[in-house]
């Protein structure tokens, strides 16, 4: 496919007269020259290309093909025999599985509700200001550079039902203490306050700087009829936004529905009763601590399976944005 | 004039516009204030206490007494020298290998074009549809016996450096970026007689540091920031990272030691952050979307 396009644009000036049928036969013949030329081009573009191209061999493509074969195989004893869809169906079978979809798909749910719409919110207000707008998106930004395992563990100090932080803060202004991570009630929710804490930073850059595109006419025009300003949100700010909206919840889905370090490390991943067992915890789990990695692989699976759709379609969306 | 934004010059002008701006912007400085750096001074605080008065209820803002020697605590304790220094020659080995490999092969793909180059590229982009997660146990399966070199790669830096070159984002992003120097200038050096080495390191890396700038702070904030794959792929406790090391050492140590050495950890990148947050802050919503 790509073959054609490269000779045409390669090699075009010797050989045109002797193009009928065959190109590449007849180029090899009538100009020797051309052909060496070609050959050395392609060969130091390749040597350029080398070390990147070994690198995904084997550390992308190999073992995306090698993810697929390991889900049909199970390893006992040392050798490996094909499983066909045994391992699926062991996966399918785990009770864990269930509960761990419905953790991660509440995780999905919670950190869009806050962790898409918040950035969304912030980079509104902060557009506005006049003033500080650096000093309000470096302090936005900060979490995202910190070691995670450095926000986790002030996370995990500030949950403390005992002398943590956000129990004071509660008794401050007169709610009830809570168990945070302790409770399967509130584990969950603790999570994605910390996660949305530590990630929000990116969103809300890209937020803003999109925001900075819109042409300011178009709120005057809105005000000429009369808009007050929820509707100037809804009619002007949302519509202009509405691409990189809409990828960036893409992204957020694909994001939140692989997450693990955020639980892992608050929680030790399964969290109590298993209320933060996510699916690449899950996965984790199969793998590393029962030495199952065709029910991994298997799971894995399930979970591309799920995700391929919402990267496909933000393939398309961000191509389309490209011109 | 500035481009106006949702809220009228006019309105603003008017004395309940401004009262309302300066309210909003009052409220927002303070709390933005208080949720994104009080943790962090709660740290630098919490890591000065002693032990009894960190769990103390209720909780002091300041510290009673300053013990600033927790920290040389936290640093021996955790042997926090040899964290930092591992962490330092895995980070700046994946810079080297990601801008030596990655830069080569977008300058490759963006002007050698040879045979192959949109499949390989289309490949490349690839890997960014299947979900990171899923490939980490056959990533992991693959360095335990890398086919054909047959080696165990655990333990070793090159399980971090190797795989950091798969970066098909920072690869588009170079690409796009060498794509857009002007062809005249290559051409030139062409009819000089430049070979393609040449032409990449005198004439398209110099005009690309914006770009290079972006992919190596990425770089290195990337290898300080994982936490999965080396803790998967470095399981020897001299070897680990930062994040590994202090999270498997976190259940033995005094919690104001802890958060000492959670301070020490953050600090690098903290720093990064404050000398090139334009460079960052930039590349962010330069190359945010593109992906």
């Amino acid at each position: 496919m790509s073959a054609p396009t490269l000779a045409a644009s390669g090699e075009s000036a010797g050989q045109r007269p002797g193009q009928p049928r065959r190109p590449r036969r007849i180029r090899a013949n009538t100009s020797r020259e051309g052909f060496a030329r070609a050959l050395r081009r392609n060969l130091s573009a390749h040597g350029f290309l080398l070390g990147a191209l070994l690198c995904f061999a084997f550390f992308s493509w190999y073992p995306m093909v090698r993810e697929f074969v390991l889900a049909f195989q199970k390893t006992e004893g040392g050798h490996t025999t094909w499983a066909g869809w045994s391992n699926l169906s062991y996966v399918f079978h785990d009770p864990a599985f269930w509960q761990a979809w419905r953790n991660t798909l509440l995780f999905t749910g919670l950190a869009l509700v806050l962790g898409f719409a918040l950035p969304f919110l912030v980079a509104v207000t902060l557009n506005e200001f006049r003033h500080g707008q650096g000093y309000l998106r470096m302090l936005v930004y900060l979490p995202v550079m910190l070691p995670p395992v450095a926000s986790v563990l002030l996370f995990k100090y500030f949950y403390d039902p005992g002398y943590g932080l956000f129990n004071r803060l509660l008794g401050l202004v007169g709610l009830p203490e809570q168990q945070w991570l302790q409770s399967t009630d509130t584990a969950m929710v603790s999570v994605v306050i910390a996660a949305t804490w530590m990630n929000m930073g990116g969103a809300t850059l890209i937020y803003l700087a999109a925001l900075q595109g819109i042409p300011g006419e178009l709120y005057e025009a809105a005000e000429l009829d009369g808009a007050g300003l929820l509707r100037k949100i809804w009619h002007v700010t949302i519509p202009q936004t509405r691409l990189i909206l809409s990828l960036m919840l893409l992204m957020q889905i694909i994001a939140t529905m692989q997450v693990f370090t955020e639980p892992f490390l608050l929680t030790g991943g399964d969290g109590p009763e298993g209320s933060t067992t996510t699916v690449v915890y899950l996965i984790y789990q199969y793998a590393f601590n029962f030495n199952n990695y065709g029910s991994a692989a298997a799971l894995g699976l399930v979970l591309l399976v799920l995700l391929a759709g919402f990267s496909a379609a933000y393939v398309r969306l961000s191509r389309g944005s490209e011109d | 004039m500035t481009t106006r934004t949702l809220i009228s010059p006019a309105q603003l002008g008017r004395t309940r516009g401004k009262v309302a701006y300066w309210t909003v912007f009052a409220a927002v400085m303070l709390i933005f204030t208080l949720v994104f750096l009080g943790p962090l001074y709660w740290m630098a605080a919490n890591g000065l206490k002693t032990t009894k008065e960190f769990v103390q209820t209720p909780p002091t803002g300041f510290p009673t007494s300053l013990h600033p020697e927790n920290y040389s605590h936290a640093w021996d304790v955790m042997d926090l020298s040899r964290l930092l220094l591992n962490t330092l020659w895995y980070a700046f080995g994946a810079l080297a290998f990601q801008l030596v490999f990655d830069v080569a092969a977008a300058f490759s793909l963006s002007r050698l074009r040879p045979v192959f180059g949109k499949l390989i590229l289309g490949m490349m982009l690839a890997t960014l549809m299947i979900p990171a997660t899923v490939l980490v146990v056959p990533q992991y399966l693959t360095v335990l016996d890398v086919p054909i070199f047959q080696r165990n790669l655990l333990n070793s830096p090159w399980v971090i450096w190797l795989p950091s070159v798969t970066n098909a984002f920072n690869i588009f992003l170079l690409k796009r970026f060498f794509d857009s120097i002007p062809r005249e200038l290559l051409d030139a050096a062409a009819m000089d007689g430049a070979s393609p080495v040449r032409t990449l390191w005198s004439i398209v890396l110099p005009v690309s540091r914006p770009i290079l700038g972006v992919v190596s702070i990425f770089a290195v904030v990337g290898v300080w920031k994982d936490f999965l794959w080396p803790m998967l792929t470095l399981p020897d406790p001299g070897k680990q990272t930062l994040n590994v090391g202090i999270y498997s050492l976190a259940s033995g140590v005094p919690e104001n030691w802890l958060v000492a050495a959670l301070g020490i950890a953050s600090l690098p990148t903290l720093l990064i952050f404050l000398v090139f947050q334009r460079n960052i802050m930039s590349g962010l919503t330069a190359g945010g979307l593109k992906g």
